[in-house]
């Protein structure tokens, strides 16, 4: 059996058209209705309720509380605030990428560290001679993810909570509806949003709670699928899809520093001890030999591949989760790793690794499109990420 | 990769600290005196020797508790430290095994003599014996080779370590075919079956077991004790088949030695200085903090403390990579010895010993291999062995220097107590006299009277060696001898050449490659090690 | 006088099928010699008891080798392997241990024990995968002698040493580490739940008389992992008709290659003329003359039971006297009116299709052990039961089945010697102990068939019971399989191999023995 979330009673009711999928041993939709346009179409439009509580969450306490997050991630903890939260990706020895996600302090004390794969095993390791409690939440709390322009106006009607104090990447214990809740301004979409943290005998009562404040305003329940074309157009990227956790890979090309996953931006070089910083300051003056940019598809060059099979050009409505290659002239040059039309900007993008000479922003390169049976080849321009950055991700 | 280190500017107190002044710590640190560099050594107890200590157990009575078997010098050290004087003690040292009161089987180094008294059980293991006793030396001699370089490792070897692979190769090749399958034979082997495959005489069997299992919380049954059989004989003369030749001056003329050379060399020595941090900077070690809070600043640090003690407890953990702190974590100590030390107003009599030379030889009172496997048993469950393997010897009879008047002192050395006992019992005091009372017994059954005539009797758990050498677990092995635990995999996998990940800090002890009972063979490739780096710049490992 | 046949094979075990059917590939007239009146050796189907078929001895299949499964077309002569996809540990407090086929499945139960043993075992995972990829080329070659200054030696180190050090150094430690670790030992560096450890040390322990805290027990962990990595090919799992299906298919597919196989001829002895074998004779005197003779024996019956020991030198001699054997397993057979009924999992369900471990603990398997050590079976011994009828129905009448129990330690030598009666004995404690986890059992037994090592000896000609024809202990693996300067499937004496188990890689239904062998007498023109 696989495990349900604490929203499941709320959920598996929706699920119109059985389309489940897994995500970290949990049983999760993949969309609610048959077509999923509607659930992407609140995230940029209204606000869309996403079940995130499939990621494993730690609460770690103790007097080195602090100094293990610090040995552990990439930035610097010494200056997280309390009520901050970071991003931040993780390193082994190597400095090569484990995972990725947020640390958020709780309090003076207290942190609590979100990722995607579990992490248990490698917390302990790192707290080894330290004075720290490391509690695995992860069943213990529910999370959902409320994004979308209206994210704000409904969170307002159901929470005391000063929201327009709380700041991107701001974390606050409050209520909704008198239920006791962490809320986060921070999400997996690239819009405004928070997220927001439960014990998960009231999460029924959370979702119901928000359900009914958000229906004026077009609340929608949202699937992965629909979670999956958001994130794409913000860039954000996805361990085990767009990069292997160094403990997962079973080469050593699989494994990706920071540098080559556009999250050089995180590692703090002047902070203290912690892992990868040789091998990570190394680099720095090196140079990281990949990097990870975005792509958007030339429409005419994708469209004349069909045109040529006397067929429409073809777009899915779900995101795509392959590896591509990339080519410059005959020489591959790269590989793209996840991607999708996007319904906002009506263009087709790609998150792709790319070999450094060739991630400059404007670049052109060819990707591979099969068509008709057909390996054939469209142009693509080197994007800046995000592709999609709305103001009032940060307002 | 260069970051401007804070306080780099001032220079450090010492070029060198060492840390433990022990057989390692005094070689390490009189090599580097040698080569030119201010070295501290650093002694958290009062007297040095380490585990080569003699102690006054009792008014009048001394003895080096751990130091039945004496352990052998490489030739390099000895050369290098100018010990070559230091001579072994060629008189008769012999293995006996009692096989029932009144009934001894006396080994004489000597292979004929021995032969003659292995004849009176079986005239065909008489005919085996000179021919085994030659290819245990032979096999024991390349171990010696490799004992006197860095481990060769094939994970990761380098052009740079081809003369000294084709240097062991061409003394591997050299042992002869049949020779070279026997020695990867018997590394993986158990002493049982290799004493099976060869004799048939049970008092004899008995008799060379225990120096597969010595220090070793397994049983004669188990694999690998093949090469902690050959571990404790490099070294030793022909036709040993239990440890080495003792001290002509006794048992503390290599500590004086060695002491005498250190200061000869230059070495400052501070005894009752015991380490409680070691301070890293940048990734480099910069000097260690003593208990009293005094910090001593170094541009290196030797230590020959063991390897958790080194990297865990001194090093704050977030200098290294937790990998590599749980390999350090999961390094299996296993202190399984207990010592009895007694005071004798009188030699004891056993009868049927060939004669009282042989006292001053080793005596194991553990009659047959089975015996031995029963006995490890117990410590598979954290027990104390309810019948201990356990070997005497008198070290008086050599050195009477060690006991006022003409009285004697009793070495017994004890299996299997382990240190970790079975529900975290603890080893306090009823528990170890209640071993000792055992021991007594055992020796009693042998040497009616015994009892008697022990004026004072000191017994040493592990807890006690631990708490008394600072050894980890009471393991005199600072780190046991499986065979994933020597050589290149000695302290860890991957640090088998006496560096670590902290620039700038050795380990040179007991821990490190070649391991316990090698005096000096750590803190000397450690000492190489540690100018090689200074020369060629620090490279780290 | 032309001999009549290319080849002769002693013995119609699986290795010795894979050897002549390799042979007779290439187009050798090869003739296979089975004492018995069925083929497969320690790879047979029996029916026991009327209507009740039983894998007698060897009874799960994971190492059979994929390149021998696709040069044989072993599918088209019958191989059909069928899941095997769970292992339940009853627990002593009542609860279980799972592990099933489906990782978050699996993932999930462990989390119940222990959240952090949940992702160690992911991690170890992976470490066993890359472990077993730096095996699997070693199982497919033949040892290169490192005391040996021949060409052939050398290159065959190089190529070794050189595999090594395209492992990198973490790798490389990692297998020096399980190659001389106990597995007890191996598995406290990455786990802390006790019936966890106990299960997966278990595998270290099969067939060989260690126990799980005896160094070099490490090393077997990797046989289930070498199995998954060769998942592709579902050669883990149960063979449909029982094992005896699997020793058909080769036996199928060496006769389609033109093989004979005699049954029921047991040979007497090699013939040896000048140091060269001419063929051999069977008991009741036929002589049958060929170019080579081939034993697929272990190596106590090919170097002193078919040939004089006076053909040999006088080390191999003394060699082989000091190769261990020593079984340690037994193995009951039960015809059962029903199902037995767990107490940690009551009822029918899926851990009936899959293998039920009694492995409490490490403790359990280690105490198990000691017994053995001096020379009695285990009180309480360890065992790896499965219900094959549960996986093909055709094993049993309908609603009824049949169970095999997997037992260790059974020593071969034991005090005072096997008797009937002590046989019985040890039936009696394997299903004691059984039924102390499905108390129901004993009500279901309509017929038992104990058989101990010195059966096991009986019925099949393995040395002293051992099923992997020798100890898989370090010092007899590789180069040192069977006898060191002989584990290139040569014998001193000309025209004279051998294939069995007994030499490398040898252990389990793997075919690899067989096939090198093969490969090497093909090499040599022979």
């Amino acid at each position: 059996m696989l495990k349900t979330t604490p929203f499941h009673t709320r959920t598996s009711a929706l699920v119109r058209a059985q389309t489940w999928r897994r995500w970290a041993g949990y049983q999760m939709a993949s969309a609610y209705d048959p077509h999923p346009d509607r659930e992407y179409a609140a995230i940029r439009n209204s606000a869309a309720l996403i079940d995130v509580s499939p990621l494993y969450k730690y609460r770690i306490t103790g007097r080195d509380a602090m100094r293990l997050l610090d040995r552990t991630i990439t930035r610097d903890m010494t200056k997280l605030k309390p009520g901050q939260v970071y991003y931040t990706p993780w390193c082994d020895g190597e400095g090569k990428v484990v995972d990725d996600g947020t640390v958020t302090r709780l309090d003076e004390t207290s942190y609590r560290l979100t990722s995607a794969d579990s992490s248990l095993r490698w917390l302990h390791l790192n707290a080894a001679g330290m004075e720290v409690r490391i509690e695995d939440i992860s069943e213990r709390a529910g999370a959902l993810s409320l994004q979308g322009p209206l994210s704000r106006t409904i969170l307002t009607t159901v929470s005391p909570a000063d929201l327009t104090a709380l700041k991107y990447f701001r974390y606050v214990d409050t209520t909704i509806r008198d239920i006791p809740v962490g809320l986060s301004r921070t999400g997996y979409t690239g819009d405004l949003g928070y997220e927001i943290w439960v014990d998960a005998e009231r999460a029924v009562a959370l979702w119901d709670a928000l359900m009914e404040a958000g229906k004026p305003y077009g609340l929608t329940p949202a699937g992965v699928w629909a979670l999956d074309i958001a994130r794409i157009e913000a860039g954000l990227i996805m361990m085990d899809i767009d990069y292997f956790s160094s403990h997962h890979a079973l080469t050593e090309q699989r494994k990706s520093s920071p540098y080559e996953i556009n999250l050089g931006w995180a590692v703090s070089a002047g902070k203290g001890p912690f892992n990868g910083r040789r091998a990570l300051a190394a680099e720095r003056i090196r140079g990281a030999a990949w990097n990870f940019v975005g792509l958007e598809i030339e429409w005419d060059s994708f469209e004349r591949l069909f045109t040529a099979q006397g067929l429409p050009p073809q777009i899915p409505n779900v995101a795509w989760r392959t590896s591509v290659p990339l080519y410059d002239a005959g020489r591959q040059i790269g590989y793209a790793t996840s991607g999708c039309w996007s319904p906002l900007l009506k263009k087709s993008l790609a998150l792709a690794h790319l070999r450094t000479p060739y991630a400059v922003p404007g670049t052109s390169v060819g990707i591979e499109i099969t068509v008709e049976h057909q390996r054939r080849r469209a142009s693509a321009t080197v994007s800046k990420l995000p592709f999609f950055d709305p103001e009032r991700k940060k307002a | 990769m260069s970051e401007p280190v804070a306080g780099a500017a001032k220079s450090p107190s010492y070029d060198a600290v060492v840390i433990g002044a022990g057989a390692n710590g005094l070689v390490a640190a009189t090599r580097l005196a040698q080569s030119g560099l201010r070295v501290l050594l650093l002694e958290r107890s009062d007297a040095l020797g380490g585990q080569g200590a003699i102690v006054e157990f009792a008014p009048g009575f001394r003895a080096a508790p751990l130091g039945i078997d004496p352990g052998w010098i490489p030739p390099a050290v000895a050369r290098g430290l100018g010990l070559e004087s230091l001579a072994g003690d060629p008189a008769e040292a012999s293995l006996s095994v009692a096989i029932a009161p009144g009934s001894f089987l006396t080994l004489s180094r000597d292979a004929g003599r021995a032969a003659e008294a292995i004849k009176v059980h079986s005239a065909s293991d008489a005919a085996k014996w000179p021919a085994f006793t030659g290819l245990l030396h032979r096999l024991a001699g390349f171990l010696g080779a490799l004992y006197q370089t860095p481990a060769p490792d094939v994970g990761l070897a380098s052009a740079a370590d081809l003369p000294a692979l084709l240097g062991l190769a061409l003394k591997y090749r050299a042992l002869g075919r049949q020779e070279m399958i026997e020695f990867l034979r018997t590394l993986p082997l158990s002493v049982w079956d290799l004493l099976d495959d060869a004799f048939e005489s049970a008092p004899l069997k008995a008799a060379v077991a225990p120096g597969g299992i010595q220090d070793y919380r397994q049983g004669p049954r188990s694999g690998g004790t093949g090469y902690v059989l050959l571990h404790h004989l490099v070294g030793a003369p022909a036709g040993m088949v239990r440890g080495r030749l003792p001290w002509r001056g006794g048992p503390g003329a290599f500590t004086d030695a060695a002491e005498a050379a250190a200061r000869r060399a230059g070495v400052t020595i501070r005894t009752g200085a015991a380490v409680t941090r070691i301070t890293v900077h940048d990734d480099a070690a910069t000097g260690v903090v003593l208990s009293n809070g005094e910090e001593i600043t170094a541009g290196a640090i030797l230590s020959t403390a063991d390897p958790s003690r080194t990297l865990l407890d001194w090093v704050d953990p977030v200098w290294l990579d937790p990998e590599f702190m749980h390999a350090v974590g999961n390094i299996r100590y296993r202190g399984c010895t207990a010592v009895v030390l007694y005071a004798l107003d009188t030699l004891p009599e056993f009868p049927g010993l060939e004669s009282r030379d042989a006292l001053a030889g080793l005596i194991s009172l553990t009659p047959s291999v089975r015996a031995l496997e029963k006995a490890a048993d117990a410590a598979k469950y954290g027990e104390v062995s309810e019948h201990p393997h356990v070997e005497i010897s008198v070290p008086t009879l050599r050195t009477a220097a060690l006991a006022d008047n003409g009285k004697h002192v009793m070495i017994a050395r004890v299996q299997y107590a382990p240190y970790r006992l079975r529900d975290g019992a603890a080893w306090d005091a009823a528990r170890r006299e209640a071993l000792a009372d055992r021991v007594t017994a055992a020796i009693e059954a042998v040497s009616p009277g015994f009892g008697a005539r022990v004026k004072h009797r000191v017994a040493l758990s592990p807890r006690d060696l631990e708490e008394r050498f600072g050894l980890r677990e009471g393991a005199p092995t600072q780190g046991e001898l499986g065979l994933d635990q020597i050589l290149f995999m000695r302290p860890v996998a991957g640090w088998g050449r006496h560096a670590t990940p902290i620039r700038g800090l050795y380990l040179g002890g007991a821990g490190a490659h070649p391991g316990p009972g090698i005096l000096g063979g750590a803190g000397w490739l450690a000492a190489s090690r540690l100018l090689a780096d200074r020369r060629g710049g620090s490279k780290g490992a | 006088m032309t001999p009549r046949y290319d080849a002769i094979v002693v013995g119609g075990g699986h290795n010795g099928l894979v050897t002549a059917a390799y042979l007779a590939r290439a187009g050798k007239k090869t003739l296979v010699l089975e004492r018995r009146d069925l083929v497969g050796g320690a790879a047979v189907t029996e029916e026991v008891f009327p209507g009740f078929k039983f894998s007698v001895f060897s009874y799960v299949v994971s190492l059979l080798r994929p390149e021998i499964i696709r040069d044989l077309d072993l599918p088209r002569h019958g191989l059909q392997i069928l899941p095997l996809e769970s292992t339940v540990t009853p627990l002593d407090n009542g609860d279980y241990l799972a592990g099933w086929a489906d990782p978050d499945e699996t993932r999930r139960e462990l989390c119940r024990h222990s959240p952090r043993d949940a992702d160690a075992s992911a991690v170890f995972g992976r470490l066993m995968h890359h472990m077993a990829m730096a095996v699997r080329p070693i199982l497919g070659m033949v040892p290169p002698d490192p005391t040996s200054l021949s060409p052939g030696d050398l290159v065959g180190l190089l190529k070794l040493g050189g595999h090594f050090r395209s492992l990198g150094a973490e790798r490389f430690h990692a297998l020096h580490k399980l190659m001389t670790m106990s597995s007890a030992d191996y598995l406290d560096e990455w786990f802390e739940f006790g019936p966890l450890k106990a299960t997966k040390s278990a595998s270290g322990i099969i067939g060989t008389f260690l126990g799980p805290r005896s160094p070099g027990s490490a090393y077997v962990l990797l046989h289930h992992y070498m199995g998954e990595l060769d998942g592709a090919f579902r050669a883990w799992g149960f063979q449909k008709g029982g094992t005896g299906g699997i020793s058909e298919s080769i036996a199928g597919a060496a006769r389609a290659h033109g093989v004979t196989i005699r049954t029921g001829a047991a040979v007497e002895r090699v013939i040896v003329r000048n140091n060269r074998a001419t063929g051999v004779v069977l008991e009741g005197g036929e002589e049958i003359s060929a170019k080579i003779v081939i034993s697929g024996l272990d190596p106590r019956l090919t170097f002193t039971k078919l040939v004089e020991s006076r053909e040999l030198p006088a080390d191999l001699v003394e060699a082989v006297r000091r190769f261990k054997f020593r079984g340690s397993s037994g193995k009951v057979n039960l015809a059962l009116a029903g199902l037995p009924n767990f107490t940690c999992m009551p009822g029918e369900g899926p851990h009936l299709r899959g293998a039920i471990s009694i492995s409490p603990s490490v403790e359990y398997l280690e105490r198990a052990y000691d017994d053995a050590k001096y020379g009695e079976f285990s009180r309480h011994p360890y065992m790896d039961i499965v219900i094959p009828s549960m996986i093909d129905p055709n094993m049993a009448p309908p609603g009824k089945h049949v169970m095999s129990v997997f037992v260790q330690y059974a020593p071969y030598d034991l005090n005072g010697g096997w008797t009937d009666a002590k046989r019985e004995a040890f039936g009696d404690a394997v299903i004691d102990t059984v039924s102390r986890y499905a108390p129901n059992l004993k009500s279901l037994i309509l017929h038992r068939q104990v058989l101990t090592p010195l059966d096991i000896e009986r019925m099949t000609g393995l040395s002293e019971g051992n099923i992997f024809q020798g100890e898989l202990a370090l010092q007899q693996l590789f180069f040192l399989r069977p006898l060191p300067q002989w584990s290139n499937y040569r014998t001193p004496i000309e025209g004279y191999w051998q294939c069995g188990a007994g030499t490398h890689p040898g252990g389990g239904i793997m075919g690899a023995s067989g096939r090198l062998a093969a490969m090497e007498i093909l090499r040599s023109g022979s």
